[in-house]
């Protein structure tokens, strides 16, 4: 479905992205794993247009590169961005709204289906944004990428900063979006729990793909042991 | 009485500095942009409302029908060939930039129209009202202020329940996360800057009938925009309604208790002790910038 082959990326003179190359198949879930800075945010604001890359990067067989980050969009890549971004002057349904700024025809079906995964927004719904909690803000930022029906779904680090109860909430909601055929392209921090509802992983350092396999396969390797999960 | 007296007309006059800062604080809070060209386009609209009266015969608010799509037009093109070409860039780029522009505009005015003053005078230009039995307020000046009561509402309205008004607001709070939302947001550039060159022309069209026209009269109403835009909190478009109010206000007092010749002067040591003491603003979250 996504093939990114041979991508650098670059702010200024720094390179960051050093011929990375994965694949993410139709209807699962693949992570990107690695410390802090080996850029995994960068990989997926290259994907989303966000910032320029050089390399291929392309959707269904066709190239994406060079599309300005509304036109991808519009294929169905959708990227739930590090840190949240929702618009904190804003009310949680305007945010959702905004998330299905392309789809207005199937806003009010998402709607509904948003409040069912995150009873919680639907009892905030007129509350702005700025004045949710951490989870909360995680649950919004999701739920307005829900809005705009995607077909690949970009998520950065879901769960950083979050109490083990939305942890566990962001995990189970990850499952039950590609229970529902959206592709999920994940990155994250935990490891352990990412690797494990993984079907396809990359450890990544300094820009370029050193390890991957299934996740299982990278739970049990030696060298992901000891980096990320200290055993 | 004298207090009321100038309470009102100090409003009267703040809701056109607000039209004015409004505009500008809208190009601010979604391009990032201080556009430093804002009194120029201002001034251009006094032209624009004095050549439509002088020539066409149209009244200076009935003008306002053309001046807002013309100015509009003129700011998203403004945008698109200039603007945007240093959206990305460090805040000198753009303020040189913007003063460039503005200067051109402002020496074109000179060359074209020369540097006298011009006067549009209506009929009613002289005529006041009475209002609380012995409150007087200048004709011309009541017109203005309900004309930008309507402007204001019209843009409340737009940005809170239009697409397009909502898309703004989504790019002037998070430009990147509106990009995710599939938000052309250059295209949301050049709509802002054509709004808020549609305000600042209405702002100075609302006034020509009061004010002399002259093609330097830009400088003035910068700093006066700016000025609301800062006390409001720069972005912030319901800070930038009350900053006018206020700054009408504040002038309209000094004007009386001190001297006319002091007004410009209270008003600016009122934008310096802003920015010394609540450099965010009233309304801002942004930090003093
Ligand atoms: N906007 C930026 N400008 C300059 N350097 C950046 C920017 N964003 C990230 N970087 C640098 O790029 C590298 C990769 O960052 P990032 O992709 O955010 O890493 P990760 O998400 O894996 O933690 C880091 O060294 C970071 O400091
Ligand atoms: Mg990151």
């Amino acid at each position: 479905m996504l093939k990114v082959d041979h991508l650098n990326a670059s702010y200024g003179e720094m390179q960051v992205l050093k011929s990375i190359s994965i694949t993410v198949e139709q209807g699962s879930i693949v992570s990107v794993v690695g410390s802090n800075g080996v850029g995994k945010t960068t990989l997926l604001k290259a994907i989303s247009g966000i910032i320029p890359s050089k390399g291929i990067i392309s959707f269904d067989g066709e190239v994406l590169n060079g599309l300005p980050p509304h036109r991808i969009v519009g294929r169905g890549i959708i990227h739930v961005p590090e840190g949240r971004k929702i618009f904190p002057d804003m009310s949680v349904i305007e945010n959702l709204m905004m998330g299905a700024f392309l789809h207005r025809n199937t806003c009010k079906q998402n709607l509904d289906r948003v409040f069912e995964l995150f009873p919680r927004l639907a009892e905030r719904r007129k509350q702005s944004g700025g004045t949710l909690s951490g989870g909360e803000q995680q649950m919004l930022a999701i739920g307005r990428g829900l809005m705009a029906n995607p077909r690949l779904l970009l998520l950065d680090e879901p769960s950083l900063g979050l109490s083990p109860i939305f942890t566990d909430t962001v995990f189970r909601t990850i499952e039950q979006i590609r229970k529902s055929g959206v592709t999920v392209l994940l990155v994250e921090q935990n490891v352990f729990r990412s690797l494990s509802i993984s079907d396809q992983a990359y450890v990544i350092t300094n820009g370029s793909v050193v390890l991957n396999g299934s996740g299982r396969e990278l739970l049990e390797n030696p060298e992901v042991k000891r980096a990320f999960l200290g055993r | 009485m004298l207090i009321i007296q100038s309470l009102v007309s100090g409003l009267l006059t703040g809701g056109v500095y607000a039209l004015a800062g409004i505009g500008m604080s809208l190009v601010f809070g979604v391009m990032n942009v201080s556009n430093f060209a804002h009194g120029d386009l201002m001034m251009l609209g006094m032209y624009l409302a004095y050549f439509a009266f002088t020539l066409l015969h149209i009244d200076p608010y009935l003008s306002l029908v053309l001046i807002l799509p013309v100015s509009f037009l003129f700011g998203f093109l403004l945008e698109k060939l200039f603007v945007s070409r240093v959206i990305h860039h460090p805040h000198q780029n753009q303020i040189l930039l913007t003063v460039g522009l503005g200067l051109i505009m402002s020496n074109s005015a000179l060359l074209a129209f020369t540097s006298d003053p011009r006067i549009l005078t209506t009929t009613y230009s002289s005529s006041s009202v009475m209002i609380f039995s012995d409150v007087s307020v200048s004709v011309p000046l009541l017109l203005s202020f309900l004309v930008t009561c309507a402007i204001t509402a019209l843009l409340y309205l737009f940005l809170a329940r239009t697409r397009t008004g909502m898309a703004l607001r989504a790019t002037s709070q998070n430009r990147e996360a509106a990009q995710l939302m599939g938000i052309d947001v250059s295209k949301m550039s050049a709509i802002t800057f054509g709004i808020g060159t549609g305000l600042a022309a209405a702002a100075g069209a609302l006034i020509a009938p009061v004010y002399y026209i002259h093609p330097m009269a830009g400088h003035n109403f910068l700093l006066k925009a700016f000025t609301v835009c800062v006390l409001g909190g720069l972005g912030s478009v319901p800070g930038a309604t009350l900053g006018g109010l206020i700054i009408g206000v504040v002038e309209a007092f000094s004007a009386t208790w001190i001297s006319t010749d002091w007004k410009d002067v209270v008003v600016f040591m009122l934008f310096l002790a802003v920015l010394l003491f609540r450099p965010q603003g009233l309304f801002g979250k942004r930090g003093g910038e």
